[in-house]
């Protein structure tokens, strides 16, 4: 059956983050907002009660919060020219299958990006020039800088409860906080999580050494706050089930607990779950979206006609869309020319694993992004003159695990494998296991890309999404420098048994243990439709009331986790539509 | 009987198309008339919020005030009926004289109502208050839905017999303000006593279900605990301030509790949209009422088994969120010390909160909806007899202690789930 649902001002295709914190925002401005989401609806305290929801089997083994490759997934390849594969087991892209999207099981660290994360290719063209660049990389400027996105970013903070330690308030340097983190507004919601042993450990080296750790913002709640939009968060309990998980006790910042709950107050909103969009609708000339099509729970499909299309869905599938609906020129990798799936970017992870002799980390008290890091290796805020690569790493003591049945392989090589022995291992491990993270920034190269699987097609019989990737010089440089500078923490904090790896030095698979579960690009914003698919109000430059919103809009990644950015991307871009948009529809810029 | 109605619209997704939106939901349409804006209808829906006619008048998943809920009573079921104007299942044919009749002085078109339409309360309306009422009920859109209301037992289903129950325990009265008080405090008693009918729940009944003289001292209605409203600092709002009645009625939680059971939806559907002035009103009278004049018992000592077995069992199962203080978080989850609810000397409510878990109020003011978890399933009788001993008697708390049998018998009433053996 087909049918066509009343038209509304605004469709949002997705949602998660991105697409219910742009429905706050409209609705808010009176616009009629129908959201389409293929999960199913989730509640805070009914889907997640704390009495059950922590369950290591279902969550974190079984992967029951995420949507199964079976319904839907990825073909990968290293490089043009190989024949891609399909992802068919769970693997590092882990999508949500629910409203809230993937921001209802997120570990949670909540970042927001720095100066040179926005405009990468002005700060290395002015620091270093052309000769730093790898062969092949590409790099540029989003359009909107820092300073441009800071009261968005302070926003959603307030949105999302955001506990951590102020670096620099007003350009004041701030004790305990991160001393390179760009001039922000006002300090974090709710204040910086209880640290762990670990942490602690992890503190006391870098300080010797010379380095400035700081706690990690996370969207586990500091103690209790009221947000933006009125909804009481509790502080977290420490009861370690985060990430794979929803939180029913009202202390992980996700759509569900921020935001929802108004949102599902307003008679201008209405959100259509278990429904898949397949397409965005266009006129025939391409020069306007008038709405999308989707199919429903029962197999049937409709038609939500709107006046305004965001899309919002995971990073990946908002390029899938564009390339679904014949909007925008496809990134051609022969040419180089073309534009929607160009710039894909991963992460280069690099890591020191490590066992200490005789400590009580006590690894059960942990929460999702519960970390202290330094920032003394990230982004650009060292010198890389002579290094031959660009950008660097997070490098952060992470205590986001104690479940047992997850630690019980983390016992010292050469340990038995069974039986008795296995046990008195495993009993002293989980007590000297801890690990440092290198969360590596990744830049965009021409040879990774995202298209069409020419093979392999989804439920609905459409193409899946073909990922091209493979780590790129840079990446290997900037992994093995990280994995040493995480090594040399972990000698001073006074580790028995270390273990370095630099993920990048192995091709890319969507398999890797240990590894970033955080994609973008492929839709970026920019200053120049020659090499991006929008403006720098995420505003498609071909089809001016289409917005397709989300880390799919940045052109690279950084040593941080995306999630903040997002969300004040998303709101810079619901302000455009409010201020600008609304009063005089058309291109936002115009060259 | 809690029936929030963002809950229920949720529920009524999963079953239907999946379209999740306030558009379709009953309580809009209180705000959401089209039809033409006269004064009085206006002034007549802002009435028939504050009387709750909705809540008892709408069946879970039905239409708005199409009837046909089914109320719970110690004599058996009894039906809401159609008030819609719906001429053949609804009150369309009726007249203002009827209608009154009805709500005023417990008369229908087939004989005496049932109390359970608390006319008791409702007679206490002003004349100028129930024509304006009768404004706006009669433009509620027809909704065909028969109800069959009378399904009691015999002797109960004989409504001839109302005549001598409304002899005894009705008054059938004007409100009299009292002169000695504040317009304010008078405007509040009217509020409470007619239209907000909180009587009906708060104050204890007698055998054949008419009010007692502890009016508003607390009283048992299907398993739950409705609070002690006098000014009695240990089982009622002594130390609530006006403020704290008012945030509580405006948003269902305040620095110290959160609504829980049918008050929840008394607040969702009813005084959360009442006005400032109204819920002031409302406040001012509660805290003009002497306390009930009963002293708190002694505490139970630290010492005690219960207590010590019962706070093993809270640290490990409770104070996550409502800390291991008992402090709670303000306006979100109960304050466990110094709360009349845990100190009520009847314990339904907190077996009913404990057993079954309660939705949390959404409101406009506060639209978290933070709801507490069943631990039925859980926790084995003994063990929440301990913690519930355990937090009635500790941070300056004292109440009796409860046995594994009581926990076991109201696991039974309000039919909760068994505890998975151990």
């Amino acid at each position: 059956m087909h049918y066509k649902r009343p038209k509304a001002d605004v469709v949002i295709v997705g949602l998660g983050w991105a697409g219910s914190t742009m429905a706050e925002e409209l609705t808010r401005a009176g616009l009629n907002v129908v959201a389409i989401e293929r999960g199913a609806w989730r509640d805070t305290s009914t889907s997640f009660p704390t009495t059950r929801n922590p369950d290591e089997l279902s969550g974190s083994i079984r992967k029951d919060i995420l949507q199964a490759p079976v319904t839907e997934t990825y073909t990968v390849r290293n490089r043009p020219g190989e024949t891609a594969l399909p992802l068919r087991k769970y693997h590092n892209l882990t999508l949500g299958n629910n409203v809230g999207g993937a921001g209802t099981h997120w570990a949670g660290a909540s970042w927001r990006w720095q100066s040179f994360d926005h405009q990468p290719y002005s700060r290395v063209m002015e620091r270093y020039g052309a000769k730093q660049l790898v062969d092949g990389l590409i790099l540029q400027d989003w359009g909107a800088s820092y300073h441009d996105l800071e009261p968005f970013y302070d926003r959603f903070e307030k949105i999302a409860g955001t506990s951590g330690t102020a670096g620099v308030i007003n350009g004041v340097k701030q004790p305990g906080g991160n001393p390179f983190e760009d001039s922000r507004t006002s300090p974090y919601p709710t204040p910086a999580l209880e640290r762990t042993r670990a942490n602690i450990l992890f503190s006391e080296a870098t300080t010797r050494m010379g380095y400035s750790p700081f706690p990690v913002p996370s969207a586990m709640i500091g103690g209790p706050y009221t947000n933006a939009l009125g909804i009481n968060l509790a502080p977290c309990t420490y009861c370690g089930y985060c990430q794979l998980y929803g939180c029913g006790n009202w202390s992980k910042s996700s759509p569900n607990i921020c935001i929802l709950p108004v949102l599902m107050q307003r008679p201008n909103f209405t959100v259509v779950t278990e429904s898949e969009v397949v397409r965005i609708n266009t006129t025939a000339d391409k020069k306007m979206a008038t709405g999308v099509t989707f199919v429903d729970s029962d197999g049937n499909i409709g038609e939500q006609p709107a006046d305004i299309v965001i899309t919002a869905t995971f990073t990946l599938d908002n390029t899938r869309l564009l390339l679904l609906s014949g909007i925008s020129t496809p990134y051609d990798v022969n040419t180089g020319q073309g534009v929607v799936g160009r710039a894909f970017t991963f992460q280069t992870l690099s890591w020191a694993f490590m066992f200490f002799e005789n400590e009580y980390l006590n690894p059960f008290m942990n929460t999702g992004a519960l970390a202290t890091q330094i920032d003394d290796f990230n982004g650009d805020n060292f010198d890389h003159t002579g290094l031959g690569f660009i950008g660097g790493a997070g490098i952060q003591s992470l205590c986001n695990q104690g479940l047992p049945i997850g630690m019980s392989g983390l016992v010292p090589e050469g340990s038995p494998r069974w039986g008795k022995g296995w046990k008195k291992a495993f009993q002293k491990s989980y007590q000297n296991y801890a690990q440092i993270q290198g969360q590596g920034t990744n830049f965009a190269h021409r040879e990774q890309f995202m298209d069409l699987d020419p093979t392999y097609k989804d439920r609905f019989g459409q193409p899946l999404l073909r990922i091209t990737y493979d780590y790129n010089e840079n990446d290997r440089r900037s992994g093995r420098f990280i994995r040493d500078k995480c090594v040399e923490i972990a000698k001073e904090m006074g580790a028995r048994e270390i273990k370095g790896v630099s993920l990048a030095d192995d091709p890319y698979s969507g398999y890797t243990p240990w590894d970033s579960s955080h994609v973008q690009g492929g839709v970026v914003m920019g200053e120049d439709p020659r090499t991006s698919v929008q403006n720098r109000y995420q505003q498609n430059w071909d089809v001016p009331n289409l917005f397709v919103i989300g880390a799919s809009s940045f052109p690279n990644n950084a040593g941080y986790n995306p999630t903040v950015a997002v969300g004040a991307t998303t709101l810079w871009t619901a302000k455009a539509i409010k201020d600008l948009y609304l009063k005089n529809p058309g291109p936002l810029v115009r060259l | 009987m809690t029936r929030n109605l963002f809950q229920r619209a949720l529920r009524i997704s999963f079953h239907s198309g999946f379209m999740l939106s306030l558009a379709a939901l009953p309580v809009n349409v209180v705000h959401a008339q089209n039809a033409p804006v006269n004064a009085r209808m206006e002034h007549g829906r802002y009435l028939a919020v504050a009387g709750d006619c909705l809540a008892c008048h709408t069946a879970a998943d039905g239409k708005p005030f199409a009837g046909g809920l089914d109320l719970k009573t110690p004599f058996g079921i009894i039906t809401t009926s159609n008030i819609t104007s719906d001429k053949e299942t609804g009150i369309g044919n009726w007249t203002f004289q009827q209608f009154d009749d009805a709500v005023r002085h417990g008369k229908g078109p087939n004989g005496h109502l049932y109390p359970a339409m608390p006319y008791t309360a409702y007679s206490q309306i002003t004349d100028a208050d129930i024509a304006d009422l009768w404004e706006y009920i009669r433009t509620l859109p027809p909704v065909n839905h028969k109800v069959e209301s009378n399904k009691l037992p015999f002797p109960y289903n004989i409504r001839t017999l109302l005549v001598f129950w409304n002899l005894l325990f009705f008054k059938d009265a004007a409100f009299v303000p009292d002169n000695s008080k504040s317009a304010e405090i008078n405007r509040g008693a009217y509020l409470v006593q007619s239209l907000g009918h909180c009587g009906t729940c708060h104050t204890p009944k007698n055998a054949l279900g008419g009010d007692t003289k502890d009016t508003f001292q607390g009283a048992s209605l299907q398993g739950w605990f409705a609070p002690d409203l006098t000014n009695n600092a240990h089982t009622g709002l002594g130390q609530w301030t006006a403020d704290d009645i008012v945030t509580y009625l405006r948003s269902g939680t305040n620095r110290y509790t959160a609504a829980s059971g049918p008050m929840t939806e008394a607040i969702v559907n009813s005084t959360q949209h009442l006005t400032d002035a109204d819920l002031q009103a409302i406040a001012a009278y509660f805290k003009s009422l002497p306390p009930r004049t009963v002293s708190p018992p002694q505490p139970l000592p630290a010492s005690n088994a219960q207590v010590t077995a019962g706070q093993r069992d809270f640290m490990v199962e409770c104070s996550a969120c409502h800390r291991s203080s008992g402090a709670g978080i303000s306006n979100m989850i109960p304050d466990l010390r110094n709360n009349p609810a845990v100190k009520a000397q009847n314990p339904d409510s907190l077996l009913n909160i404990v057993l079954k878990g309660t939705e949390g109020p959404a409101t406009l003011a506060n639209p978290t909806g933070a709801a507490m978890p069943g631990f039925g399933w859980k926790l084995q009788d003994e063990q929440i007899a301990n913690v519930l001993t355990y937090i009635r008697n500790s941070w300056g708390n004292a109440a009796p202690a409860l046995s594994a049998a009581d926990v076991s018998k109201a696991r039974a009433a309000i039919n909760a789930q068994p505890a998975v053996p151990r």
